[in-house]
């Protein structure tokens, strides 16, 4: 009963990654290459690219403490107070998916434009300088995989805060506890596999993102998920492309692994699938 | 999935209260208790801002080719949708794959989800973590690890690869949607229709299936949805192919003409009007069985009282 989707899933997500590691050993010339152990692609790789490899998890460790700061009080609000109406505001947290990621990163590539809708008013009323951009900055950038990776974040912290039993907030107060206190003591503790898991599925997809950087950004806001793709498909360079993606893969994989030895996979699962 | 009923009884009235008040304390006659909420529309709005800038554009008659600055409202667009012709061929292939990579996955991953969410077996501990790991793994190792072995196995891209990358991506999110419903339904119903002499396949399509259609069907749409909006995954296994998403990507460069927004907008429309008639069927279907029951109360009632 599961043999046939198991392996499905094995011929083409396990085996690709063993190709990508094989192709990650080879080379040669553009259109020959060959297998020959060649390790030097990875001291090579992190040599040229190791500074695009820290920008890219710096922007994503961003991203995910902005998108975290920005989706918590939201997820607990429609968790403890959206009473019947839970539904509606979660299917409106849900409406961005209702268009193409793309076309949404080109609406804001348009609203942020240097006379677009946001920065012409506010430049024309003199609250901003007329040489002021956003577009082609890390701002933008940031600001962009924001956006489109919240629902990401708010669905797990909604999942998890949702599952906490509200008698126990009651009993919170019962025993004198304030409202932070009974936050602090209760709330936050139960709902933390929610943030666990709000971190995994906003980090990882952010530190390989290149849509972003390459529509909102500029030259010096590439990223990793840019110059792999570069490489994979304009320079054909497969052997070092293949090593960058495999670096990244092994670095984010280690990560969850770890991950779910620690917390389990369920609350990961669990907020993807309400997705 | 909460699992409040035993002491739950003030949480509850907040809950079925539906201005979503909490339950009175003086701490909450502040102005602060309007924070959150206010807090909660901005939120919205915010993520609703590019939606609607993408439907007001879908409606501008800009002077170029390309919808830079607003012009005057018309429907011109709307009826030269198909003026771009690779434009529309990209959407009809979007469509085409998505059909099918919805229809494989589902088939694929509803079986998984049910071995997983019903039996413990050797192996299911790596199944799940499997499925975690693609779910977990950024799209762009799956993309350029597919064209890996593409490339070295010597495969043509384009379409099969398109679907090939489709359907395996989508797998593994039917799969933890069937299994969500699966562990969440009543082993005695399977039971109960062993019991009554149903064999086992009679008891999977009357009895298991129809409970598990809500997570399937469900299952499905997000499938469907992942396929239609997938741009890196199959930027690196399309070949010369141009998806939906990859031409509008294209298209950045010089600039969007105003069909892309039609299109947006329609399917927007399209699957706003999906989620809608989803809820509606179901909301009908628990009226009925409400009815149902009080029907059955009143029999009841009239044969205890005759």
């Amino acid at each position: 009963m599961l043999a046939p989707g198991a392996l499905y899933l094995a011929i083409f997500f396990l085996i690709p990654i063993g190709y990508m590691f094989y192709t990650s050993l080879q080379s040669g010339f553009i259109g020959d290459f060959h297998f020959n152990w060649h390790f030097v692609n990875y001291p090579n790789a992190v040599k040229q690219y190791g500074y695009i490899y820290v920008r890219s998890l710096v922007y994503a460790g961003i991203v995910t403490v902005l998108a975290l700061v920005l989706a918590y009080p939201v997820a607990y609000w429609i968790a403890f107070f959206g009473g019947r109406r839970k539904s509606v505001f979660l299917f409106l947290l849900l409406l961005p998916f209702f268009v193409s990621f793309i076309i949404r990163t080109v609406q804001w590539q348009f609203l942020l434009k240097d006379d677009g809708l946001i920065l012409g008013p506010l430049k024309r009323i003199g609250l901003l300088p007329d040489n002021y951009h956003v577009l082609g900055t890390s701002i933008a950038v940031i600001a962009g995989i924001t956006y489109n990776f919240l629902p990401f974040t708010a669905l797990p912290l909604y999942v998890a805060l949702e599952r906490i039993d509200k008698g126990l907030v009651e009993a919170g107060k019962d025993l004198y506890a304030g409202r932070f206190t009974t936050f602090r003591k209760v709330v936050w503790p139960l709902a933390l596999p929610g943030v666990f898991a709000a971190f995994l599925l906003t980090f990882v997809p952010a530190v390989g993102d290149y849509v972003n950087a390459s529509i909102l950004g500029g030259p010096g806001n590439t990223m990793i998920g840019n110059v792999i793709q570069t490489t994979f498909l304009t320079n054909f360079d497969y052997p070092i492309a293949a090593a960058m993606s495999f670096i990244l893969m092994a670095a984010l994989l280690v990560g969850a692994t770890i991950y779910a030895r620690v917390l389990g996979t369920e609350d990961v699962t669990a907020g993807a699938a309400s997705g | 999935m909460s699992s409040t009923p035993v002491y739950a009884a003030g949480a509850g009235a907040a809950a079925d209260n539906p201005a979503g008040s909490p339950p009175e304390t003086k701490s909450n006659k502040r102005w602060t208790r309007f924070i959150l909420p206010t807090y909660t529309t901005v939120f919205i709005l915010y993520l609703i801002v590019p939606i609607a800038v993408m439907i007001v554009f879908a409606f501008n008659t800009p002077v170029g080719r390309y919808n830079i600055k607003w012009e005057h409202a018309s429907l011109d667009a709307w009826r030269d949708l198909f003026s771009f012709p690779d434009l529309s061929s990209s959407l009809k292939l979007t469509l085409e794959v998505a059909f099918l990579a919805t229809i494989f996955s589902t088939i694929l991953g509803t079986f998984v989800g049910l071995a997983l969410g019903r039996y413990r077996f050797r192996g299911a501990g790596a199944m799940n973590f499997v499925i975690f790991l693609a779910i977990a793994s950024p799209e762009i190792v799956l993309g350029s690890s597919m064209l890996t072995m593409f490339v070295n196995a010597r495969i043509p891209q384009g379409f099969i690869t398109i679907l090939l990358a489709h359907t395996m991506f989508c797998v593994s999110f039917v799969a933890i949607t069937v299994r969500a419903r699966v562990s969440g339904m009543d082993k005695a119903l399977e039971e109960a229709a062993g019991d009554l002499g149903a064999d086992p396949r009679t008891t999977f399509f009357k009895v298991t299936l129809p409970v598990i259609m809500p997570g399937v069907i469900a299952g499905a749409l997000l499938a469907f949805a992942l396929s239609i909006d997938d741009y890196v995954i199959t930027n690196f296994v399309a070949g010369s192919k141009t998806t939906f998403p990859l031409w509008v990507y294209g298209a950045t460069r010089q600039g969007i003409p105003v069909q892309v927004n039609v299109m947006g907008t329609l399917l927007f429309s399209f699957g706003i009007l999906i989620v809608l008639a989803q809820l509606m069927a179901s909301r009908m279907r628990a009226r009925g069985d409400q009815k149902r029951l009080a029907q059955d109360k009143a029999r009841l009632a009239a044969a205890a009282t005759s």
